[in-house]
């Protein structure tokens, strides 16, 4: 089983969700994500039980979601970008009715229809809720094909955990790009689903799933509730990768495809006497605040590495307080930063706090 | 050791086929391997490329901007890549595609009528296998050795004629001779 294959990220991602038993997707085709759907079409039939239904828009697959979460069953939805938009109401729903489920959103260049490279450009919209009403989805950022198949089984252990939606953010590099891969996933943990609608058989009261509450004391219980769980999600779920910081006196921040880019110019820096390093957050919320809040005190710099107009930059900014300066290095629009413009940023950056 | 590859043409020459061999070449030599396609409009009809980074180390970023390797299968492809493939470093060409030779001094240029031999041979189609033999001939980035279990893992079992077929095409291009 640990013998590595290579797959393309969208189909090492759907085969990662089958076996962790996600036997119901529901998705709708979109350009660079759309080896998600094709690859469930396939395999989702073979399986005792197996669901994958092309719905007739992203709003009605959602709602699908919605459905079959409600019955405590793992069930994942795909998208890109502006299929995402859509779904944001779903989103909004799981969340206000406390259901798990994994919504993936494969980043293409945007606003509105955009274009179909890859781009980090829904950043805001993954870590802030994306729908109405205060809410957050767990968002995990994968940078290679392993870790494509690994945030699966992640997100879907953390979103039956805490009954939150998780998200996978990823961008149409990993979406489409090819690596060895294992797919062995150890044993899923089963957490307590008495919540789920399966059936009273008469034997006990019915379970009710809504999101509704027209009384407001009501409505700001669950609400306090909901963030009491965000809280001990912020406190004990936050993941990142430290390269190379040991001795970093700047500190590269990036996730995804620009983390990958960022390796290479890091490497390259060093080779010529920089002294950098990377924190890549892999859960985007939570942001790994506590870890970049410490490097804040050793380092004299940051570099936000993002295919976006600066949104993670933000997050940065938050997490240490203002406490040094936070440089911005991006591509948009589905361009990628170039190891050498990276490299260039680094050495701007070193020149000018030294 | 890392060796970046990049492979480019026209939209069905086998360009992401002969990207995805190499790959699995060099995983069975137990190598770091990536693969990254150009998708989107060029696929349909026009240029079409394809990096494949085969490493001991572990690979940081899947695009490569300077390729140790250029593998061009139309005229378009080598304008573009030329210039940005390292010094030393290696550009095969397609010389029954491209009627221009390459301009740089300072890189080892390979050129093979990979598409006339193919339809010489009764490979019509499997001009990019021609060359990857070519390139594992002048090259060495992966070994000759394993050829039937790369191909194993790309060609579907119940495709033996395509199998037979493929493997032929790079036997022809390792073993050619100007």
């Amino acid at each position: 089983m640990s013998e590595k294959v290579l797959m393309k990220g969208n189909e090492a991602l759907a085969e990662a969700a089958i076996m962790a038993g996600c036997h119901h997707y529901f998705g709708y085709p979109i350009t660079p994500q759309t080896e998600v759907a094709a690859y469930m079409a396939k395999r989702m039939p073979k399986i005792d039980g197996g669901v994958f239904l092309q719905a007739e828009s992203e709003i009605a697959a959602i709602n699908m979601v919605i459905g079959v979460a409600s019955t405590g069953k793992r069930v994942m939805t795909s998208s890109s970008s502006p299929g995402i938009s859509l779904k944001s109401e779903g989103l909004s729903y799981l969340a206000g009715c406390d259901l798990p489920a994994l919504v993936v959103n494969v980043q293409r260049g945007g606003p509105g229809l955009g274009g179909i490279q890859p781009s980090q450009s829904d950043y805001f919209q993954a870590t802030r809720g994306a729908g109405h009403g205060d809410f957050h989805t767990l968002v995990l950022a994968p940078n290679s094909v392993q870790e494509m198949v690994d945030m699966v089984f992640k997100g879907f252990d953390l979103a039956e955990k805490y009954r939150i939606p998780a998200m996978i953010l990823s961008d149409g590099t990993m979406g489409q790009m090819m690596e060895p891969v294992s797919l062995d996933m150890g044993e899923i943990k089963e957490y307590d689903k008495s919540w789920a609608l399966t059936g009273t058989k008469g034997e006990r009261k019915p379970n009710i799933v809504n999101s509704l509450f027209l009384e407001a004391s009501e409505l700001e219980k669950f609400n306090f509730e909901r963030f009491e769980r965000y809280k001990q999600i912020e406190e004990n779920e936050a993941m990142y990768e430290e390269y190379r910081m040991e001795d970093a006196e700047i500190c590269v921040v990036a996730f995804g495809v620009a983390s990958r880019v960022s390796h290479n110019a890091i490497d390259e820096a060093r080779k010529q006497g920089i002294k950098v390093g990377m924190i890549r957050p892999i859960t985007l919320w939570p942001f790994p605040k506590k870890v970049l809040n410490a490097a804040a005190d050793k380092v004299k710099a940051f570099i936000s590495v993002e295919l976006s107009m600066g949104q993670m930059i933000e997050d940065i900014e938050l997490a240490i307080r203002c406490k040094k300066p936070v440089e911005l290095c991006n591509r948009v629009g589905g361009m990628i930063p170039s190891t050498a413009e990276v490299l260039e940023k680094i050495k701007e950056v070193n020149g000018g706090v030294k | 050791m890392t060796t970046q590859i990049l492979i480019a043409g026209f939209g069905g020459q086998g360009i992401l086929f002969s990207g995805k061999f190499l790959a699995y070449e060099g995983l069975i030599e137990d190598k770091n391997v990536s693969w990254l396609p150009s998708y989107g409009p060029e696929m349909r009809g026009g240029t079409a490329s394809c990096s494949v980074i085969l490493s001991d180390e572990k690979i940081g970023s899947p695009i490569i901007d300077k390729p140790d390797v250029l593998v061009a299968m139309n005229l378009p492809s080598l304008d573009k890549y030329e210039d940005s493939t390292v010094e030393n470093g290696h550009i095969f060409v397609d010389s029954s595609l491209i009627s221009r030779e390459v301009k740089r001094t300072d890189v080892n240029v390979h050129y093979i009528p990979a598409t006339k031999i193919a339809s010489d041979e009764g490979l019509t189609g499997l001009a990019n296998m021609i060359l990857v033999g070519y390139i594992i001939k002048k090259t060495g980035v992966i070994s000759i050795e394993n050829l039937e279990a790369g191909l194993k893992k790309v060609v579907s079992a119940r495709k033996q004629d395509l199998f037979d077929l493929n493997k032929k095409a790079i036997e022809l291009g390792y073993n050619y001779e100007k």
